[in-house]
C-alpha cells in the first residue's frame, strides 16, 4: 500500500516539475529569440499607439504617487509578491498539517 | 520641462490618465454593479462555508503574486499574468471582482500601474470580463466531461486573453483611429497587448494547474464545500 501511495507522489512531483519546467522555458525562450528585444511594459508601447492614433492627447491625470526609481518599484513589486506567496503557503501549510494530523487520529 | 513628461511605468493595465474622462466614469458605471453581486456572493460563501476563509484569502494572494510577475514575452516586451482565473473556478466569477479590485487598487496607489482614473475600466477588463470568460469555459469543458486540468488550464489562459482582447477594446473605443476607425485602432492595440500575452497565458494556465493540485492534495474539504470535487473522490 506504501509503495503504491509512494508511487503515485512521485509520478505527481515529476509531473509537477515539467510544468514548472515549461514555464521558465516560456519565460526565458523570448530573451534568447527577441535578441534586441526591450523588454519594456506593454502599456508604454500602447502608449505609443494612443499618440500615433492621436497626437494631441494629454494624459489628464498623473499618479498620486510613483516609486521615485526602478529599484523602489521593483521593491514594492516584490513585497507584493511576498505578500502573496506569504498567503497562499501559510495556507498550504496549514492545510497539510490538518490532513497528517486527521490521519494519525485516524 | 522633463518634469512635465509623463514617466511610463511598465504594466499592462491602462494608464493613469490615458483614457478620457467620459470612458473612465462610463467603464466605472459598468463595473458598480458586478462589484455588487461580488460583494455579496463572498458574504454567502463565507456565511455558509465559513471553513472556505482561508482558501478565498489565497486566491486573492495567488491574484497578488502573479500580477506581480512581470514576465518577458515574444515580442520583446514584458506583462505579466492575472491570478484571476484560479479564484474564479473556486468562488464564481462575481467573487472575483472584489479581489481583482483590490489587486488594482494596490497596484494603482503604490506603484503607479494602471491607475485611479482607470480602475473602472481595469476592474472591468480584469475582474469582470477575464472572471466571467473564465468561468464559462471551466463551466463548457465540465460539461462536455473535459478533464479537470483542461478545463482549468483553458479557463484560466483564455480569462487572462480575455482581459487584455477587453483593454484593447476599451482603447480602441476611446481612440477610434482617423483613418479605419474603431478596427483599425482595436487591431493596433491588440497587436501591442494580445500577442505579448499568448505566452504568458499558457504560462498561467500551467500555474494555476500547479495551485490547483495543491490544493487538491491537501485541502479535499474545502473543495468539497465549493463543490469543486464531489464528495466521494
Amino acid at each position: 500500500m506504501e509503495d503504491i501511495k509512494d508511487s503515485k507522489s512521485y509520478k505527481s512531483i515529476i509531473k509537477n516539475l515539467i510544468l514548472v519546467a515549461i514555464v521558465i522555458t516560456l519565460a526565458v525562450l523570448p530573451l534568447i529569440i527577441v535578441k534586441d528585444g526591450e523588454f519594456g511594459g506593454a502599456d508604454g508601447e500602447a502608449e505609443e499607439v494612443i499618440t500615433d492614433i492621436n497626437a494631441d492627447y494629454e494624459p489628464w491625470f498623473s499618479p498620486i504617487f510613483e516609486p521615485k526609481s526602478g529599484e523602489i518599484e521593483s521593491l514594492l513589486f516584490v513585497l507584493q509578491a511576498a505578500i502573496g506567496s506569504a498567503v497562499v503557503f501559510y495556507g498550504l501549510g496549514y492545510m497539510r498539517g490538518r490532513k497528517k494530523k486527521e490521519e494519525v487520529s485516524k | 520641462m522633463l518634469l512635465l513628461l509623463p514617466q511610463t511605468t511598465y504594466g499592462m493595465h491602462i494608464m493613469e490618465g490615458f483614457l478620457p474622462v467620459r470612458w473612465c466614469i462610463s467603464w466605472g458605471v459598468f463595473t458598480i454593479p458586478f462589484l455588487l453581486v461580488g460583494f455579496f456572493s463572498i458574504q454567502k460563501i463565507i456565511s455558509e462555508h465559513p471553513r472556505t476563509k482561508m482558501l478565498l484569502a489565497m486566491a486573492g494572494a495567488f491574484a497578488f503574486v502573479l500580477s506581480a510577475l512581470k514576465i518577458p514575452s515574444v515580442t520583446g516586451s514584458c506583462s505579466h499574468p492575472t491570478g484571476i482565473g484560479f479564484g474564479t473556478i473556486l468562488f464564481g466569477p462575481t467573487a472575483m471582482s472584489i479581489i481583482g479590485l483590490i489587486v488594482l487598487l494596490f497596484q494603482a496607489i503604490l506603484l503607479a500601474h494602471g491607475g485611479l482614473t482607470t480602475i473602472g475600466a481595469n476592474t472591468f477588463s480584469m475582474a469582470v470580463v477575464g472572471p466571467l470568460v473564465a468561468f464559462a469555459i471551466y463551466k463548457i469543458i465540465k460539461k462536455a466531461s473535459g478533464p479537470q486540468w483542461l478545463a482549468i488550464f483553458l479557463a484560466a489562459a483564455l480569462g487572462n486573453l480575455s482581459t487584455y482582447i477587453m483593454t484593447s477594446v476599451q482603447l480602441a473605443l476611446a481612440f477610434p483611429s482617423e483613418a479605419g476607425g474603431f478596427t483599425a485602432s482595436l487591431l493596433k492595440f491588440m497587436s501591442v497587448f494580445a500577442i505579448t500575452q499568448i505566452p504568458l497565458a499558457i504560462s498561467e494556465g500551467i500555474l494555476t494547474i500547479l495551485i490547483f493540485n495543491a490544493i487538491k492534495a491537501y485541502g479535499k474539504q474545502e473543495l468539497k464545500d465549493l463543490k469543486i470535487i464531489s464528495k466521494e473522490v
